[in-house]
């Protein structure tokens, strides 16, 4: 096989494929995969975008206008989980199957069959969540983090999102495993841990976290599952259990899992900036101790979701300690990168648009997030629209802006074909603007103590209320911009030269644009 | 690394992964039918459980086939081993969680519902462990460790010497010590999940434990319930290895398939041990 290569290289790139929709069905290439991973995610991204328009619609005045309150609960709930498990996460996969081969100097990733179930796993897991709407009860209403006892008396849409967490986690371990393998040996010759592109190492740790919390959100569901149906009482105090069992399982795989979201998001925006500023990364090594920092850091302050649920002060105070201490090594990020872009000579083309917008709003998220972990504070606005700003905050504006700078940066890369700079400066500014029409008004209502997952409110919240919704319904149209650029550039445009942007150092560039099939043949020697 | 790095392997385009993704498919919807009341889903649980069986044979079968056609070089059986690795750490996170569960109930929640908060609610329940909680009226009589549980501790620990003398038999070339080694293993593996069953029969029919009965019970058939589970996939593995032998696979200087195995059959031994000590004894 790999004999036949070289041979296949220089006769058009896969010969040896299938053609048409097997190819896609089949493939263990770590770009199709890459592909098939990004798409996914964003019409992914456009179902969840749907849902939440339904929200924005329901909530743009009181009262009720659109849906029953049960159908509203299903709308949050399966927003969530789709945005989540259907679209983040997949989103950052698919950047670490296109990219990490490439900037390690691999040709592929380690486990390429494998590759291609943890994608296919996708479409059926998807399936199940959307087809939960459908089935008598509808999709469960739980809230995307399930809590017993909702979740154990939920109608059969609860036991379709209970087996579509199930397939969607057997997907994220066996892309973590692949992901982790690749890195640890597959690495071109001289590529030292320490001269990894800090994407790749974002991903090394990240692909740890999944590995570690996803089967804990399988046993939790588990649990879930046989208290429905097999007669168990985990989370019945009748029994002996307690509801907040769930709770503790959930969030010991719940507060990993966000970072499982943020750190690649760190990974490209620390790729983003050293190239548009010209100037290498500010602290490299910082950086890594600061991406294990938060990752060791994210196991130990799972509670702080549940001050409300009650706990000894001396619980309170160590998991308050402990989350605020998150936030060093945060800042060590945040300070370099300002750090790099210091004395650089900055452009400010689409992708560094959106890391600078990255840094802006998501540092406020991470500071709505340093309130929430004082336990006075968070007993004042738990459940309320002040949460609801703080994670749109962090999600929207910080991995999904991180996933456009990326989907910038690397898409001449990808396509062969340059993008076009103006639909990226409107999506950027109209994201960024609408976003913060969208989630800023949130924070007061929170603070005014407005409930989330309710579909009706009090009057004095009416105003807050109808900007948000109109900021998220123009969020959303905004986003078909980026298809359009996406498209555009598919189709054609200017040709990218193998490094379209100066400041860029990592080994992709050194390929041509788009990339032969299988990116490093032979092994680049790094020095 | 650096002289085998010019010769990666890469696998050719498969059509493994689409049997296992619709498998998996069948075997969720038909289950959620089943447990819903749909008496038809099992049909469809059973048809989803077929195409796995077909896909794991196909899968593992091309696997072997490209190892002994020597197309694994030695960064490919890195890879295997660092995969087999976090794929261990990954069930034993899993594992983690259920034990979690079993602490968090004798710990905090049992004493809890005993405490003077709940005895408004419960006032006859005083917290101890073994419970069914404080709603159950049934009683039950607990698993004792010292039967067949410390019988198939040693059962278990004996399988672990076993495999682990089949291998050596492997390393130094000693077929028969191998075949052996493999089948006392499997025997053991096989005697471990009989009696295991023949405990459940008790625990249902004499004991009156059942899944049914709250903290202690569900704690109880969940961890040894999934345990037993890995051990017959253990066993099942043995079986695929024996076969895979008898047909003339692997040398004493490559058999990662062997070895990621024993491996898997060590985890197994572990939490057991641990069941052993926290589920059964104390």
């Amino acid at each position: 096989m790999y004999a036949a290569h070289a041979h296949d290289q220089a006769h058009g790139d896969h010969a040896h494929s299938p053609g048409g929709i097997m190819r896609w069905i089949t493939t263990t290439n770590h770009k199709d995969i890459g592909t098939l991973y990004l798409w996914f995610s964003f019409t992914m991204l456009m179902v969840g975008g749907v849902l939440a328009i339904g929200i924005r619609a329901e909530l743009f005045q009181p009262g009720l206008q659109f849906w029953r309150p049960e159908f509203f609960n299903e709308l949050t709930t399966m927003h969530g989980l789709i945005m989540v498990f259907g679209a983040i996460m997949p989103a950052f996969v698919g950047f670490a199957n296109w990219q990490i081969p490439m900037m390690i100097g691999a040709p592929d990733m380690a486990f390429a069959r494998m590759n291609n179930w943890s994608f296919w796993l996708l479409p059926p897991a998807a399936c199940l969540l959307v087809g939960s709407f459908f089935v008598p009860g509808g999709a469960t209403a739980a809230g995307w983090t399930l809590y017993a006892p909702l979740s154990t008396q939920m109608g059969p849409g609860m036991d379709l999102a209970i087996f579509a967490l199930h397939i969607m986690g057997a997907s994220s371990i066996m892309g973590a495993i692949n992901i982790i393998t690749t890195i640890l040996n597959m690495r071109a010759p001289g590529m030292d841990l320490m001269k990894m592109p800090l994407f790749v190492w974002t991903w090394l740790i990240t692909a740890y976290l999944l590995i570690a919390v996803m089967p804990v959100l399988a046993g939790a569901v588990t649990m879930v599952l046989t208290d429905r149906h097999f007669g168990t009482n985990f989370f019945n105090a009748a029994g002996g259990g307690d509801p907040v069992l769930f709770q503790h399982i959930f969030w010991f795989f719940g507060h990993p899992e966000v970072y499982i979201m943020i750190l690649p998001a760190f990974g490209i925006i620390s790729q983003v900036i050293p190239a548009f500023a010209r100037k290498p990364l500010f602290g490299y090594a910082s950086m890594v101790y600061a991406l294990a920092s938060i990752a060791i850091l994210s196991f130990i302050v799972w509670a702080h979701h549940m001050f409300t649920v009650g706990m000894p002060a001396a619980g309170q105070l160590f998991f308050m300690f402990a989350t605020m201490l998150i936030a060093v090594p945060t800042g060590v990020k945040v300070f370099n990168w300002i750090a790099t872009m210091w004395k650089g000579s900055m452009t400010f083309e689409a992708p560094m648009l959106f890391a600078c917008g990255f840094i802006f709003v998501f540092s406020m998220g991470g500071f709505t997030g340093l309130m929430l972990a004082i336990p006075p504070v968070d007993i004042q606005v738990q459940d309320t629209y002040y949460v609801v700003a703080h994670f749109h905050y962090v999600l929207v504006a910080g991995s999904l802006f991180a996933i456009f700078a990326g989907a910038y940066f690397w898409i001449p890369k990808w396509t062969g074909h340059m993008y076009d700079e103006t639909l990226g400066k409107w999506h950027f500014w109209l994201s960024l603007i609408f976003f913060n029409i969208t989630f800023f008004p949130m924070h007061f209502l929170g603070l005014a103590g407005m409930p989330r997952r309710i579909p009706d409110y009090a009057l004095q919240f009416a105003d807050f209320n109808m900007v948000a919704s109109f900021g998220g319904f123009g969020f959303g149209l905004t986003q078909l911009i980026f298809l359009a650029a996406v498209i555009k550039c598919i189709r054609g445009g200017e040709k990218a030269p193998d490094k379209p942007w100066e400041g860029a150092d990592t080994l992709e560039w050194t390929l041509p644009s788009p990339p032969p099939y299988h990116s490093f043949e032979t092994p680049p020697v790094v020095k | 690394m650096m002289s085998q790095s010019a010769r990666y392997f890469i696998p050719d385009p498969s059509r493994w992964p689409i049997f296992g993704s619709v498998a998996l498919l069948c075997m969720a919807s038909g289950t959620a039918l089943w447990i819903n009341g749909a008496p038809w889903g099992k049909f469809v649980l059973i048809a989803g459980l077929c195409i796995l069986i077909y896909m794991l044979f196909g899968w593992f079968g091309a696997v072997a086939r490209e190892s002994e056609g020597g197309k694994y070089n030695q960064q490919v059986d890195t890879s295997f081993r660092w995969g087999m690795s976090w794929f261990i750490f990954s069930e034993a996170m899993f594992f983690a969680a259920f034990f979690a569960a079993l602490f968090y109930m004798r710990v905090l929640s049992v004493p809890d519902l005993g405490s003077l908060d709940s005895k408004m609610i419960w006032p006859e329940f005083t917290a101890q462990w073994p419970t069914a909680g404080p709603g159950i009226a049934e009683k039950f009589t607990p698993m004792g460790a010292w039967g067949i549980p410390a019988l198939n501790t040693l059962l278990l620990l004996a399988s672990g010497v076993t495999v682990t003398w089949a291998h050596w038999g492997l390393l130094q070339n000693d077929r028969s010590q191998l075949s052996l080694g493999l089948i006392m293993t499997i025997v053991l593996g096989a005697a471990f999940l009989g009696f295991q069953v023949y405990e459940y029969g008790h625990a249902y029919f004499e004991l009156n434990l059942r899944l049914s009965t709250g903290a202690y019970g569900a704690t109880f058939f969940m961890l040894t319930g999934f345990h037993g589970f890995h051990v017959t996939v253990g066993t099942i593995m043995l079986i695929a290895i024996l076969g895979r032998f008898t047909a003339g696979h692997f040398t004493a200087d490559h058999h990662f398939g062997f070895v990621g195995v024993i491996w898997y059959w060590h985890f197994v031994d572990w939490v057991w041990l641990l069941l052993f000590v926290v589920v059964y004894w104390l």
